[in-house]
């Protein structure tokens, strides 16, 4: 049976699909924000392959699909970034501020934390492209000379724990426009936190698409500059 | 039909991201060149709304399924961080909000004036 479901084409999709629909559901009945969809369905799934002991390279491999989609959905970010440029174009200054505020800030607390947590270098220029989109936090994790798995895992922590604290952030925070909450989690939390804006709204969804670009490319040069600090 | 041809354009820009990826030696992954491409063709008229809409918005509908996998991938890399692990837990959750917090401020900041 096990040898089975570890090779079955269908059964790793399957439970990624049923953990996370659980989770959509647990959300709706229980508004608290550990009852996140993305959180229950990857702490349904680990359970269910230590409680089987289904090895997890097998379940990834059956969800290859997704690893697949994942570059054309991303591209489809552009169709709600096209939807809403007039309102960018109007706002660019706040925008462009905002997401360049973010940089700074990004950049600047990981490297008073590495110093208070006397992380050394190498670590230090493995958390530096943390709130960046995996592909690009890992090539300039290895130019930095990083360890680009560790890379992977800040940014899926960074990803994760921006979807869940989105909603929340934006009402502790005080954030009055929908553009400011996704300016904010875009820089934040890259992809991840941006289909959390996504399901906010629409300029929310925008505004969180436009950062990862943006964010994105200028953290590749900044990066480089603030590598040389500690 | 119509999803099929819309299927088609997003596969093509797909491609052609991961063609500059492959020939441009640069840190920039397929993705981030696909969106550029893809926005910049929606806003020059080069390719109607229409020949990417509703198959896009599925797309990126259904993208929060596709983190699931990703993130279950955290086991396979966590023996990189496991010896310092609440570190890297620390530094990414506290400056995760702080980015949050200063980019959304500056940008409500702004905004006002």
């Amino acid at each position: 049976m096990k040898l089975f479901l570890e090779n079955a084409a269908y059964f790793g999709v399957f439970i990624s699909l049923a953990s996370y629909y659980i989770g959509t559901l647990l959300r709706k009945k229980i508004n608290f924000a550990l009852f996140n969809p993305l959180l229950v369905s990857i702490v349904l799934i680990i359970v269910f392959l230590k409680v089987f002991n289904i090895n997890h390279v097998a379940y990834l491999r059956s969800n290859e699909i997704f690893t697949y989609l994942l570059t054309p959905a991303t591209i489809c970010l552009a169709i709600p970034l096209y939807e809403q440029f007039e309102l960018l174009k109007h706002n660019y200054k706040a925008v462009l501020l905002g997401i360049a505020s973010g940089i700074v800030a990004s950049l600047g607390s990981v490297l008073v934390l590495c110093i208070l947590f006397k992380m050394g270098h190498e670590n230090f220029v493995t958390l530096l492209p943390k709130s960046l989109t995996n592909a690009i936090g890992m090539e300039v994790s290895r130019e930095l000379g990083g360890y680009p798995s560790a890379t992977v895992s800040a940014i899926i922590i960074t990803g994760v724990f921006g979807n869940i604290v989105a909603e929340a952030a934006c009402r502790w925070f005080r954030f009055k426009s929908p553009i400011a909450k996704g300016v904010a989690i875009g820089s934040a939390a890259h992809a991840m936190g941006t289909s959390k804006a996504l399901e906010m709204g629409q300029v929310e969804g925008a505004m969180g698409s436009l950062s990862i670009v943006v964010s994105g490319l200028l953290t590749v040069i900044a990066a480089g500059f603030v590598a040389n600090v500690y | 039909m119509k999803h099929l041809f819309q299927f088609l354009i997003i596969i093509v820009f797909s491609f052609i991201g991961e063609f500059l990826h492959h020939f441009i030696p640069l840190p920039i992954p397929a993705c981030i060149y696909g969106i550029v491409i893809m926005f910049l063709c929606l806003e020059l008229h080069i390719v109607p709304l229409s020949a990417v809409k509703e198959t896009g918005d599925f797309l990126v509908k259904i993208m929060p399924i596709m983190f699931v996998p990703a993130a279950v991938g955290l086991l396979s890399v966590w023996d990189s961080i496991a010896d310092k692990w609440f570190e890297y837990l620390v530094i990414c959750l506290v400056t995760t909000l702080i980015v949050m917090f200063i980019s959304g401020k500056v940008t409500d900041w702004v905004l006002k004036k």
